[in-house]
Order: C-alpha cells, then structure tokens, then sequence
C-alpha cells in the first residue's frame, strides 16, 4: 500500500496503530485484555477464598450480613480462640487439637506404608522384565476404574466384622492401599528416566541389588517420592466420605468430620467454622502453593516419556 | 580420646532431645492456661502411638515371614535328596497353613460360612492352634492382649526355626525372576486383601438381600434370584429413595460432559494466557491454583455457606444485580425499546433460591466443581505447552500461518499425549467424585442432584440397603468398564506405557 507511506500519520493515527496493531510482540492492547482476563480469573479464583477468612474475622452479632467487605467492621479473633480453646464460660471444650491428631496419626501412617509399598515394587516394573509384568500393570490401572465408593461397602462390612469400626486402625487399613496402583505407576515412570547404565556400573563393582536400591534410585528419585508422598498425604488429608462411613464417634473424628459438625448443629456456626478451616487451610495451602512446581513435573512424568 | 568422639557421636541425639523435650515443654506452659477447654492430652497421642506401633510391627513381621518363604522357594535348593524331601514337606506344610489362615479370615469377614465339619475343622487348624497358645498363656494369668502379643511372637519364633532348618539344609541357587517377584509381593499382598478381596465380597453381596434388616451379612441368604431382584429393582424400582436409575444415570452423564467440557476448555484459555513471557506471570500463576491448593472439603463447605438463599455470595451479588437493573429500567422507562429489554432483564434476573429449586441446586453445585477442577487441568495444560518446541511456531509464522491455525495443527496434536490421559482420568473422576455434591446439596431437594455414585453411597449407608447397593456398584463398575475399553480400542491401548 503505497498511499499509507506517501502520506505522513497523524499523531492520533500514530497512536491508535501502537495500540493496537502488533509490532513486535504483543500490543499494548492486547497486553492489557490479557491481563484484565487474567485479573478477572484470579478474582474469581481467590475470593471465596477470602470470604472464608473474612466470615471467621466477623464478630458474632454480625455473622449474618450481606456486606460484601474483605475486612469485615470489628474485626475479632473471638472465633479462633473458640475454635482452639473451647469457650470456658458456656462450658464448651475445643476438639480441634484432637481432630488434627486423629487426621494426622491416621494419614501420616497410611502414606508412609503405601510410598514403601510402591517405591518398592514401582522398581521391580521398572528394572525387570518378568512374566505378568504388563498385566499387572494394566491390571493397577484398572483398580483406578473401580469408584471410590464401590469398594466401601464390604470394607465397611469387613472391618466391621474384624471389630474395626471406630477405630484409627480401621481407617488406617481403608485409606492405606488405595493410593498405591497410582503411585506405582508415577514412580515407575519416573525410575525409567533414571540410566540403566548407573546401576549396571554399581553391580559391576560388586554392588548388591539392595544396595543399589537405598543408594542409587531412591537418592536419585527423592523429587519423585517427595512428590508421591504428598499426594498421597494431600488426598488422605482431606478425605470425608470414607472417613464419615468408618468412623462414626467425635473422639475419633478426622478434621474434615469436626469442622462438618460445626455445620450441623442447630445454627450452623459459621464464624467457627470458618476460623477452623483457615486454621487448617493456611499450612496445607502454603505446603501446596510451595511444592506445586514439583506437584506439576510430578503429574507429567508418566505420560511425557514416550 | 575414645571417649571423646563417642560423646561426639551421641551429641546429636542429645540435641534432639534436649529439643523435643524443651518444645514439649514449652508448649505445655504455653498450653496451660486454656488447657481447660483442649481435650487433646499425651495420653491419647500415647494411646494412639502405642496403637499404631503394634500395627506395624504387626505388619512388617508379617511381611518379613513372607518374603522369607518365598526368598527360600526361588533362591535356595535342596544340598541332597533326602533334605529335598524334608524342605519341600515343610514348605507345603508352612504354604498349606496360610491357604488355611486365609480361609479363616474369609470365614471370619463372612465371605463365606463352612458350618460345624470335618472341612471346617481343618480350615481352623491353624487359628485354633494360635488360639489354644493364647488361651493357655491367658490361662497362667497374662492380660488377653498381652497374650495375644506373646503367642504372636511364638509363632514368629517357631516359623523363623523352621525358616533357618531350611536354610542349614539347602545351599543359594541363582534366580533371574525371584527378585521382581520378591519387590511387587507386599504391593501385591495388599492388593489382594484391600481391593480385590472386597471386590469378590461386593460380587457375592450382589446376589443376596443383605440389609439392616438382616444383620448386614450375619443373616443375609444368598441365590441368584436375590441377584435378579437387586438388577430389577435397580433399573425399575427407587435407587436411593426417590430416584430413578435412568434419571439419575442422564443427570451423571450430563455432571461428567459438562464439568469435563468447562474444565478442559477453562484450563486450556488460562494456559494459553499464562503461556506467553509476561509480566506477574508466577504471580497469577499462583493466585490461579487457590481452588485446587484449598482442601476440597472446606472448600465445598465454605461454597455451600455461598449459597444460602439471604446471605450467600451469590444472591448478595444477584440481588445487588437485580437493584441495578431495576433502577436503570425506572431511569429508560421511556426509552422505546431499552425500556422493555431492561424492564425484562429486571423482573427474571434476581436471587435464586440455590436449595429449593432442583435445577438451581444442580447449577449449583456444578459451578462448585468447575471452580474447583479448573486449575489442576489449566496446570496440566501448562507443562504440556511448555514441553512443545518454539520451533514449530517459528516455522508455522514464516510459512503465513494464522494464529488459529497454529493452535489446530501445532498445539493440539501436540498437547495430545498430555490431554488425552488428563480427559480420561477426568471423565472417570468426575463420574465418581460426589464429594462436592454430598457436601453441598447432599443430593437434594428430592435426590434431584444425585450422581449414580452418591445415590449408591446413600443406599448403603442412609437406607442400609447392602445387598442392592452391591449390586448397584458392579453396575457402575461395568458402565466405567465399558468405557474405558472403548476409549482403549479407540487409542491404541496402553502398550507405550507398560513397554
């Protein structure tokens, strides 16, 4: 177009053009829809969020309002003290200590059997070639196929017949093997990006397969047991449906099942139960928000590889 | 010197429990004065600890007997005929005795019930004989689980003499598959006894009228025709209360199509925002997987506090909507057509009653989960975009390439190792997750949210309907089973992964 060269451009025209027609890289225009977009979308991402804390600060005469502030007027941390506490002068004791106690014990243990079970034989798939080796693994795949809440019933049926209801253990057996199909895939994935060539060397050496094992793969695979840990950490952590059916007393109960009965009682306790839940939401988000780098190379590893 | 260097050596330790002690101490001072209200105290963390050691230790020597035996079947051989015999006869003895164990543990969990016979006699061998030594260490005064715990160890110590008998009379043998088979064993073993074992229970509670009514298993008949009732009651009859299979069946399909459809298509335009050099990148990067990072259960019973009628979020933010639109309606009111449009807008845009409404409800609890599920898959999105080269852009530019058409012939077919697995892994979640619908709605008004998984949950465990429930669940199995193969056929199977 010859005639746009000929003519010298307005000012406006200059600017309109620099706004919004790319020169190099993105315009300013668009820069800016992208980043309003984005505002946006992370509005909508946090603000529940933070109407949860905001719920927990009211005091609570003004629980129920339909003020739309951050920070509500008289902010009080009344709720948390109840929360932790109890209330002394209307003879409430606080069972959140023993909530965390009961979610943690129970979880802790579950997660650390099924990463021992997994690291462990997520190796042999790995490293051996053996008869039934693909059909175990499709086979662990297919346990992912079966609903959750499938296999409750006769577990439920089964601890209850073994005396099991109501206890940490009973809870302990249910949660313990569901993570491990999952977990033995993503370490086997990732023990496959490790060279052969390592352990060979080791063995050559006069290494033992034991040896190789502690001192090889699992140094070597410590992002990748970190991160199988903390899913399956994470998915116990906050588990309620399993937990509702095996356990069925307060002194028992995992976090999720306490802070569910400040919504069952007759008013629902908002303002507590929103202070118990930024109690417990704070460090598992700041847990997650900090390893998610890690979390998403997790999630990756096994379907990147070929 | 010695001296020394071994109090060198014992200093860490003493540092961690001069630590711990001071932690504990501190905390309990810090404690002490609304020590009242805690009801969390060191004896139950002790209780609780003690516990969960015995299971432990319990388990691993378990394990450890296992692997011992079956390390002694594929990596020892007999020194001479006559040993052979004696190892072979002991192992099928030890092998024989936990098929026997097994039994009795089926037994005990009801799988099934063998009677007062001579069968049944030789299945309890091995658990009378525990018993016997349980009873007679009871019997010379020891607490019963005490002589649970001691009668446990005498066995080990019994099997571990028989394990070293066989180890004297056998000499190594070289094994090229006894090691796998030796790694996946535990794995294995926990398998059989947490998935599969329930998964044969749930076979067999299918075919009975298991219910409250009938003690859950303890007086439940079992027949084929219980089966055929339990199907035809399943597809003609109530599923939970109210419902009915195919309703609840269409209303699944459309909950996995559409928060599978908003999760993917959300999740891809947020990475393809994020996935450009820009400033505060890792900023909304990290404001954008709040949802995901709250844990799920406060975050569905926070949202469920957002939908109440009066104070929620959402009517708070409708009926300011709705004020707005009624002002400005008064203000065009004589503004031809505007006028009308708004006056419209007004008198149907307001507060919605998110509890009562079956159709609100069900909205409501799919933005719940929309919200929730996008960031995991815009993550997943993410690396799979930051995995495909620039090159191919660069390629694409130079060749005139449109931005839309670098996105259908560059991005997609490269995102497809990422997508596909993250959409199947999604479908099926999200055809069994009802966490968020129990949490929210609790399948209500009338059932009219419920999933097929959270209307099987309710039949076991709110109408104690076990045998139907059972079932009830094979059915969702095959559905899911079903797919799964079409999808497999569809794609090639899995054989890239398992090579």
């Amino acid at each position: 177009m010859n005639s746009t060269t000929s003519k010298p451009l307005s000012p406006v025209t200059k600017a309109l053009r620099w706004f919004f027609v790319r020169s190099r890289g993105d315009s300013p225009f668009k820069t800016i829809l992208i980043h309003a977009t984005l505002i946006v979308a992370s509005i909508i991402a946090v603000y529940p969020v933070l109407r949860v804390v905001t719920i927990s600060l009211r005091p609570n005469d003004t629980l129920l309002t339909t003020s739309l502030r951050i920070i509500p007027e008289n902010a009080t941390l009344d709720n948390y003290k109840e929360v932790l506490f109890g209330a002394p002068e209307k003879n409430r004791k606080s069972d959140f200590f023993l909530w965390i106690w009961n979610s943690f014990s129970i979880v802790s243990v579950t997660s650390i059997i099924s990463m021992i079970l997994a690291a462990v034989s997520a190796y042999a798939f790995s490293r051996f070639k053996f008869p039934g080796r693909a059909v175990g693994l499709v086979f662990l795949l297919t346990t992912q196929m079966i609903p959750a809440g499938m296999l409750l019933l006769p577990l439920f049926i089964m601890l209850a017949q073994l005396q099991m209801i109501n206890t940490a253990l009973g809870l302990i057996i249910a949660y313990s093997v569901s993570t491990v199909p999952l977990t033995i895939w993503t370490l086997k994935g990732y023990y496959d990006t490790i060279p052969v060539d390592l352990e060979e060397a080791a063995l050559i050496d006069g290494a033992n397969r034991f040896t190789v094992f502690t001192r090889i793969i699992l140094p070597l695979s410590t992002p990748a047991l970190a991160i199988a840990f903390l899913f399956s950490f994470m998915g116990g952590w906050s588990e309620y449906l399993v937990a509702r059916v095996v356990l069925q007393k307060n002194d028992i109960y995992t976090w999720p099942l306490g802070i569910f009965t400040y919504a069952q009682q007759f008013t629902v306790a908002w303002g507590q139960f929103s202070a118990a839940s930024v109690l417990i939401a704070i460090p598992v988000m700041i847990l997650f928000l900090y390893s998610s780098k890690w979390l998403i190379s997790g999630l990756t590893l096994g379907s990147v590889k070929g | 010197m010695e001296d020394k260097s071994k109090l060198r050596r014992l200093l860490p330790y003493l540092y961690w429990i001069v630590g711990l002690l001071s932690g504990y101490f501190l905390l309990n001072a810090l404690i002490s004065p609304f020590a009242w209200g805690i009801t969390l105290n060191l004896g139950i963390v002790l209780k609780r600890l003690g516990e969960i050691g015995g299971f432990l230790f319990a388990i691993l020597t378990g394990l450890a007997l296992v692997e011992i035996y079956f390390y002694q079947i594929f990596f020892r051989q007999p020194s001479n005929p006559r040993s052979r015999t004696t190892i072979r006869g002991l192992q099928y003895l030890l092998g024989g005795m936990t098929v026997l164990a097994i039994l009795s543990f089926f037994e005990k969990t009801d799988l099934f019930r063998l009677g007062d016979n001579v069968m049944a006699g030789i299945v309890h061998l091995p658990l009378n004989a525990f018993g016997g030594v349980r009873s007679a260490l009871t019997g010379i005064g020891l607490a019963k689980g005490a002589a649970g715990a001691v009668s446990g160890i005498v066995f080990t110590l019994v099997l571990v003499g028989i394990f070293y008998a066989v180890h004297k009379m056998s000499v190594p043998r070289v094994s090229k598959l006894g090691l796998p088979y030796l790694l996946i064993l535990p794995a294995f073993v926990g398998v059989l006894f947490l998935i599969i074992y329930p998964f044969m229970f749930e076979i067999k509670l299918a075919f009975s009228n298991a219910s409250l009514g009938t003690q859950a298993t303890k007086n439940a008949e079992y027949g084929l025709i219980y089966g055929w009732q339990n199907l035809v009651t399943l597809f003609t009859g109530t599923v939970a209360k109210d419902a009915k299979f195919f309703d609840v069946f269409f209303r699944t399909v459309l909950w996995t199509v559409i928060n599978v459809t908003f999760h993917v298509g959300g999740g891809m335009g947020l990475a393809l925002l994020l996935h450009r050099p820009m400033k505060l990148q890792g900023f909304y990067r990290t404001l954008l997987v709040f949802p995901w990072a709250i844990p799920t259960t406060i975050a569905a019973m926070a949202l469920r506090n957002e939908f109440d009628s009066r104070y929620g979020l959402f009517n708070i933010l409708l009926t300011d909507l709705n004020s707005w639109l009624v002002s400005v309606s008064q203000g065009t009111v004589n503004v031809p057509l505007l006028g009308d449009a708004f006056n419209w807008l007004a008198s149907n845009i307001g507060p919605v009653s998110w509890k009562q409404d079956p159709f609100w409800a069900f909205v409501s609890i799919l933005i719940s989960n929309i919200w929730l599920g996008i960031p995991f898959m815009s993550v997943i999105i993410l690396g799979g975009l930051q995995s495909i080269s620039q090159e191919y852009y660069e390629a694409a530019e130079i060749d005139g390439a449109s931005k839309f058409q670098m996105f259908r012939n560059i991005t997609l077919p490269l995102l497809r190792p990422v997508l596909t697995p993250a959409i199947i892994l999604g479908v099926v979640w999200t055809f069994n997750k009802f966490d968020v619908i129990y949490l929210i709605t609790q399948g209500g008004p009338q059932e009219k949210t419920d999933i097929l998984v959270s209307s099987m949950y309710k039949a076991a465990f709110q109408f104690y309907r076990y045998g139907f429930t059972a079932m009830f669940a094979l059915v969702i199995f095959v559905i899911l089973l079903i797919f799964t193969l079409i999808y497999l056929r569809a794609s090639g199977g899995l054989k890239s992964a398992t090579e």
